[in-house]
């Protein structure tokens, strides 16, 4: 086993052991909380640029499999855990955790008390680091933390995003197509379009550095504009062309960063969390129904709910948690977004009815035939 | 929302006495339930028969019946007491059980009282199959392949289309007793029968057979505006085919990937909305194929539960509180995290550690019980252990458990290593399963053999070859230099104990040495939070385990402090009665302004509850583990006296440690329990004991047995329970027993002392603060001398002693606790021969008899004893006169778990078998043992009906007169031969059936068959019980036919009979009692 460092830009530092991967790597630590999902939450775009610690320190106990892929390759800058699993055990398991990270250069560190670094980010909030299995000087990595890039105002999304379109293929048991969805890929998961062509809906996904007039020409029934990572205004652009899209009138529908780029695209601000929601437990209450849902949450960026105009946008839904901003709805425009994550991917399925929500809005918006 | 206002008055149904399947675990329940309703305003009425619970505790609810909890006793108190809503999902199946019957019984209707937590229709859909596996079925939730029937005839008819191996599950019936698994159909309609006859609804369901599947357990939580959560995820190490209350298990699931964890979930909740709890916790269990992932729903639980608790306890989430506060119509986003108090109560629980469950099992009390595992439950207790990787919570478990071995280590191999085949051990389901494993890996079986032969998850079995593999390490450690910093710290990661490694590693040979060597490196345990959201919120409850990390969370305070050690898990002998003494301890010393930090590893109890204790360590009782809670938080003592022998054992070790203990001095303690020094005290204060010495070898036995005189007491040193404890009539009989007394505690001495035949045994249990005496009580046993005195029934004040021996028996209690300078609780045993009586034991500590006294007087001698143990006195309580005196009878039954071990002979002896006490409670003696009979389940006739009697020769005499009685007060008498001439001989007229030895089955089983019996009087011919015998006692413990097989007994009972022939028995609160109402 390889000695590793782990070191914050505030001078803390944890000694912990390599079990994939070597060299050094730097980005934001972040933790996550839920029990099951590694997985999924590896292959979410939305952690580029993070290195995550997961808060259940037992991982990689049922491996890897082909079938719970977020996304087309793992995108955390790293993974820390308490004691990764030697052997997976899972009938769908094809391979080991290490050898899945091995595989993609990405490096995985464990035997260090998570719980210490948990406690330590909610304290003194997300912040940049280094881990390093080659320099194992921990004021020298403290240094390296400190000058690294960091996540604020930056544009991460570029990085994740489709380089071309693409359509996104349905699967045997999907229905027949009933409406044409545009989807703008910020760092999207693939589950968002696993249900949305699962309920009927033929996905053409765009780059997110695309036109909004290119994507109008399409003549799509409707937007969806996915998740994604880093700072929502780190991409002023993207704002740009999404409040051309929403002026079209045609039904939108956001998740988390999406969420955030509707909160801009409507004249409100976004702001850096002190250490964000991740995992799969965050209560959220829809303000219509009085009703709470379990959901799956990643960001670490949040739209001001006061910050946008009460005549013109409505706040949907809340975090029993904190009190932040979950969801918004136009009171004109066929538009609504909510901050959590409702294709789950990790996480429970609790908010899953959402899509058909935006199904509906489509249905109501297309010209009778 | 907001809670209802138009509830006022709310019945909580508690779940009795302590029986396997249903433990303390719902007086953490119930007594949670009643502190959360009281808080909002409502009147709380509870019936409990009880008395070693919290909850019975007058202060835990506004009117307290210890009463029996049958629908006629409940329906008496519904219509004295008048409650708007009865709430039936905190007391277990009892509980439920009796309010479907009160709903049948037309007694809601009558008085207008509601069900709430879950309606009628809800309980039947979740409990009967048919109903369930319909709603199943509309909610498109798989069930496995099964069909219910109601004879053998439809057994025979179902049983090709469902296939071999068939399970057999009886509805309506206590941990599944009466099921099995059966290969072939004579093992089918053999099972099937048991099944229907255990039956409540005489129905039992044929299942096609998962065994070896993945098994798990959801704990759901529903409200009103139906918000569901899921509390905690289960997972069995144990596959399908063994109980899940027998199995292992892990917290959260561990071999589930998130997909397939979101499928559990959602079919949990599916099943919450399709059987419609409307408020409250639930359990759903289900079975997963390994192969291909098929998810079938096994099981739901509409109410709180044993897995509830242990969910609570994994994750720091208080479902019971919660339940009860939804089912007055709290919605979860109403209600808020205690822990975190920032966040709703309206979350899902995540943790960042493994939690580890293993059964203890009491197979050693039962001889002709076979240790195999299955359907029905049969552990008596549990243990839980937090860590933060599966090796360490494993390995903590399996020294709480307390059975000898200090972790998975190499004791533990060495109980199975007598195996010859290794793999056909492996087939075994019984309790030595884990050991097996490991012993089988280091004999060079592959993991993937192992989970063939096991169908145990190939990710666990690797977990213990990573601890072998630590072992081997340490073996080949390089001598003569100490152990490597780096391999002791992983070791220490692992779990592993200073004792473990100490017998690894002959360098270090005592576990004093190891820890002084890790004490030296600065390897010490850091203590986590258990909070509820692995460290997301600050939390404000202080609820640790220990572990080896990096961030201590133990937060000691300066203030005066103070350890309670806990009795760890429930066994035979010591049970929820030493929890109770020490949640009484924690109470008094909280309310003395000492903080008061709880250790103990017992998932089921309130004093794991973190709202008990100002901090509750969630710790093996061990000494390492004790000591590292000392060194971190430094209190100024110990309190050892209040959990029974676990944490007495650990006095002396402390004390050496240089750890002060509280109240009596271990000094006194070692008096009473050293033979030789408690002969000279007792000799000095001029008081008698039966003539004893002790043996070292089986000669000086056979000496010490002709010098003193047959029948002997033979006994071992050191254990609780009266474990392998036996009345030697001659040399033949002492042999043996002798054998069996050295090999139940190895090293020490076997104690033999005269048995003083037919003699009254009582209890007193005495409060002493070094100058003045408080007797809390003498305990009349009814049972005679040689039953063990956990399993005698008692009563206070005694109905039969003299009053002048009684004085005189307080008078010497009170010198034997003045002279030990008892700081505290003293219990005394006492025999009463001829008008004389006999110290046969003390102990200076608390005893079994401390709550039932406490609930049977009104005083908290508990309490009152740590406060003592603290500086009070005995004045400062008011306790000036030396005893209570009492307008009423409190007779304590103990519960024996006869019904969960087949071919055991369910008789009396000096070693204790019950698991559990009621109290019955009136005005004479006659009615409080009738009471507690109805409250043990022993449902004693009136008129009318028959008795069989039986009797060896010797007890002829009385048997004859209870014949006589029973025939004057109107019952026909059968019985065997001899016992039928003898009464006829008195004439008293009987009807003679053979034994079964000459007329095969045509005999009393017949009897029993038609269901003609109401009561059998039979007592065993000898030392050693003939195999019809048994039989005939067994049959009757299968179909709950009322059984006496003592000549005291007896007795009772007839007395109670007769008076209660024409009376009616009626139902008072002990608030009514010690008010003087």
């Amino acid at each position: 086993m390889k000695k590793a460092i782990i070191a914050l830009e505030d001078g803390t530092w944890w000694e912990a052991e390599a079990f994939a991967g070597e060299g050094e790597i730097d980005g934001e630590i972040v933790f996550n909380t839920s029990l099951t999902g590694y997985q999924e939450i590896l292959t979410d775009p939305s952690y580029r640029g993070q290195i995550v610690t997961m808060t259940y320190p037992l991982i990689g106990n049922y491996g890897i499999n082909a079938e719970d892929m977020e996304s087309y390759c793992p995108h955390a800058a790293g993974l820390i855990v308490g004691e990764c699993s030697r052997v997976p055990s899972n009938w769908r398991c094809d391979r080991t955790l290490p050898a899945y990270l091995k595989e993609n250069g990405i490096l995985g560190v464990h035997h260090v008390d998570t719980r210490s670094i948990t406690l330590h980010i909610r304290s003194k909030g997300a912040m940049k680091c280094v881990v390093s299995t080659t320099d194992l000087d921990p004021g020298s990595l403290v240094r390296k933390a400190v000058a690294s890039p960091g996540l604020i105002g930056r544009d991460l999304v570029t990085d994740v995003s489709t380089q071309e379109p693409f359509a996104w293929k349905s699967t045997d048991g999907d229905p027949a197509p009933r409406f044409r969805v545009a989807a703008l890929d910020c760092g999207l998961k693939y589950n968002q379009l696993r249900i949305l062509t699962g309920l009927g809906c033929q996905v053409q996904v765009f780059p997110a550095g695309s036109k909004a007039s290119d994507i109008l020409a399409t003549r799509p029934d409707g937007f969806f504009l996915s998740n994604g990572p880093g700072d929502p205004e780190g991409v002023p652009k993207v704002v740009a062309e999404v409040q051309e899209l929403i002026q079209s009138g045609l039904p939108t529908f956001g998740i988390c960063f999406g969420h955030q780029l509707l909160g801009l695209a409507l004249g409100g601000r976004t702001y850096k969390m002190k250490f964000g929601h991740r995992g799969g437990n965050q209560p959220v209450m829809d303000l219509a129904t009085g009703l709470v849902e379990i959901t799956s949450q990643n960001h670490g960026f949040c739209v001001d709910k006061d910050s946008l105009d009460p005549d013109l946008v409505e706040t949907t839904h809340i975090n029993l948690n904190d009190n932040t901003s979950e969801g918004l709805r136009h009171k004109k425009l066929p538009l609504f977004s909510v901050q959590y994550h409702p294709e789950a991917a990790p996480g429970p399925h609790d908010a899953e009815h959402l899509f058909s929500r935006f199904l509906k809005m489509m249905e109501a918006h297309k010209p009778a035939a | 929302m907001g809670k209802r206002t138009d509830l006022h008055k709310i019945l909580i149904i508690g779940s009795g006495p302590i029986v396997i399947g249903q433990a303390c675990e719902f007086d953490y329940s119930g007594t949670q339930a009643c502190k959360a309703l009281r808080e909002e305003g409502y009147t709380v009425v509870l019936v409990n028969s009880n008395p070693a619970t919290i909850m019975t505790d007058p202060e835990t609810a506004d009117r307290t019946y210890v009463e029996p909890i049958t629908p006629e006793s409940v329906a008496k108190i519904i219509a004295k007491e008048r409650p708007d809503a009865v709430l039936p999902t905190l007391g277990g199946q009892t509980a439920l059980n009796t309010a479907v019957q009160l709903a049948k019984d037309g007694v809601l209707d009558q008085y207008n009282v509601e069900l709430i937590g879950a309606k009628v229709d809800v309980i039947r859909k979740a409990e009967e199959r048919e109903l369930f596996k319909a709603a199943m079925a509309e909610a498109g939730i798989e069930c496995l392949r099964s069909i219910p029937v109601r004879s053998l005839d439809e057994v025979r008819a179902v049983a090709e289309e469902i296939g071999f191996p068939i399970i057999v599950r009886p509805s309506f019936t206590l941990g599944g007793t009466g099921g099995g698994t059966a290969d072939n159909m004579e093992e089918l309609l053999r099972i099937a029968g048991g099944g229907l006859k255990a039956s409540l609804t005489n129905e039992v369901l044929l299942e096609e057979s998962v065994v070896g599947w993945k098994e798990f357990e959801l704990e759901v939580m529903r409200d009103r505006n139906d918000n569901v959560v899921i509390v905690c995820s289960i997972e069995n190490v144990d596959p399908m085919g063994v109980h899940t209350g027998d199995s292992i298990t892990v917290a959260p699931v561990q071999t589930l990937t998130d997909a397939e964890y979101q499928k559990l979930r959602d079919a949990a909740i599916r099943v919450m909305r399709a059987i419609g709890v409307e408020t409250g916790g639930s359990n759903v269990q289900f079975a997963v194929n390994p192969e291909n992932g098929r998810i079938v729903v096994i099981e739901m639980n509409p109410r709180v539960s044993r897995s509830s608790a242990l969910a609570s306890k994994a994750t720091g989430f208080p479902i019971a509180k919660i339940a009860a506060k939804l089912a007055v119509g709290y919605t979860l986003d109403e209600l808020s995290n205690d822990i975190t108090r920032e966040t709703p109560a309206c979350f899902e629980p995540t943790i960042d550690y493994c939690v580890v469950k293993i059964p203890r099992f009491a197979f050693e009390k039962f001889s002709g019980a076979e240790a195999a595992l299955g359907v029905s439950m049969k552990s008596v207790g549990e243990t839980m252990a937090i860590g933060r990787n599966f090796k360490e919570a494993l390995q903590k478990a399996l020294r709480g458990l307390e059975i000898g071995v200090d972790g998975l280590d190499l004791k533990a191999e060495a109980r199975v290593a007598g195996t010859p085949d290794i793999e056909a051990g492996l087939r075994l389901q019984e309790p030595n399963r884990l050991f097996r494993i490991k012993h089988a890996l280091k004999h060079g079986l592959s993991v993937e053999r192992i989970y063939e032969l096991t169908g145990i998850d190939p990710w666990f079995i690797d977990n213990v070859a990573q601890i072998i593999e630590i072992e081997h390490e340490i073996l080949a450690a390089p001598h003569g230099e100490p152990l490597p910093r780096d391999l002791l710290l992983r070791a220490k990661r692992d779990g592993f104990s200073d004792a473990q490694i100490a017998a690894l590693y002959s360098e270090l040979a005592t576990e004093a040495e190891v820890r002084a060597q890790r004490l030296h490196e600065g390897i010490v345990p850091v203590y986590h939070l258990v909070d509820t959201c692995a460290g997301e919120f600050e939390a404000y409850t202080p609820y640790y385990y220990s572990t080896y990390g990096q961030t201590d969370e133990a937060r000691p305070s300066d203030r005066r402090k103070v350890i309670v050690l806990g009795s760890g898990p429930n066994r035979i002998g010591q049970g929820i009665e030493f929890d109770y003494c020490c949640v009484h301890t924690v109470q008094a010393l909280r309310q003395l302004g000492f903080e008061t930090l709880m250790v103990n590893s017992n998932p089921e109890t309130v004093s794991t509850d973190y709202d008990t204790s100002d901090k509750l360590y969630f710790e093996p009782l061990t000494f390492e583990d004790v000591m590292n809670i000392y060194e971190r938080e430094k209190p100024e003592g110990v309190v050892v006296q209040m959990g029974g022998q676990t944490p007495l054992s650990l006095a002396v070790p402390l004390l050496k440690a240089g750890v002060p203990i509280m109240g009596t001095s271990p000094d006194s303690i070692d008096i009473a329990e050293d033979r030789k020094r408690c002969r000279q005290l007792l000799e000095s204060l001029g008081l008698r004991q039966p003539e004893s010495d002790t043996a070292v070898t089986v000669e000086e036995a056979i000496e010490i047995a002709a010098r003193i005189g047959y029948p002997v007491m033979v006994r071992p040193s050191y254990v609780l329970g009266g474990r392998a404890m036996m009345v030697a009539h001659n040399g033949d009989e002492l042999v043996p027993f002798t054998h069996a007394a050295m090999r139940a505690s190895p090293g020490f001495p076997v104690l033999i002392d005269r048995y003083l035949e037919g003699a009254i045994e009582a209890d007193v249990d005495v409060v002493c603060d070094g100058k003045d005496v408080y007797i809390g009580g003498v305990m009349e046993h009814i049972e005679e001398a040689g039953v063990h005195s956990g399993d005698s029934a008692c009563c206070v004040p005694p109905h039969s002693l003299d009053p002048d021996l009684c004085l005189e028996i307080e008078e010497a209690c009170g010198r034997i606790a003045l002279a030990l300078d008892v700081r505290g609780l003293l219990n005394v045993q006492i025999a009463v021969k001829d008008g004389i009586f006999y110290i046969i034991e003390i102990n200076p500590r608390a005893s079994r008899t401390v709550p039932f006294l406490a609930k049977a007087t009104g005083v908290p001698l508990a309490r009152i004893a740590a406060s003592i143990a603290a500086g009070k006195t005995l004045h400062d309580f008011g306790l000036t006169q030396r005893r209570a005196s009492l307008d009423w009878f409190a007779v304590k039954e103990a519960i024996l778990p006869f019904n969960r071990f087949a071919g055991v002979d369910p008789i009396l002896g000096p070693e204790m078998k019950s698991t559990g006490e009621v109290m019955g409670i009136d005005t004479t003696f006659e009615m409080a043992y009738w009471k507690s009979q109805i409250a043990a389940g022993q449902h004693l006739p009136l008129k009318g009906a028959k008795v069989f009697l039986s009797a060896k020769d010797n007890d002829k005499p009385w048997i004859v007169e209870a014949g006589r009685e029973l025939a004057a007060l109107g019952f026909a008498l059968i019985a065997t031969e001899g016992t039928a001439n003898a009464l006829e001989a008195a004439g008293v007229e009987a009807t003679r059936v053979g034994k079964l030895a000459e007329h095969g089955d045509s005999s009393i089983l017949d009897f029993m068959h038609q269901g003609d019996l109401s009561l059998v009087i039979n007592t065993p011919s000898g030392p050693i019980s003939r195999v019809d015998e048994i039989k005939i006692r067994s049959e009757a413990i299968l179909r709950s036919i009322p059984i006496v097989t003592t000549r005291a007994g007896a007795k009772a009972t007839v007395a109670a009979i007769r008076y209660m022939q024409d009376r009616e028995w009626g139902v008072k609160s002990l608030q009514e009692y010690f008010s003087g109402a």
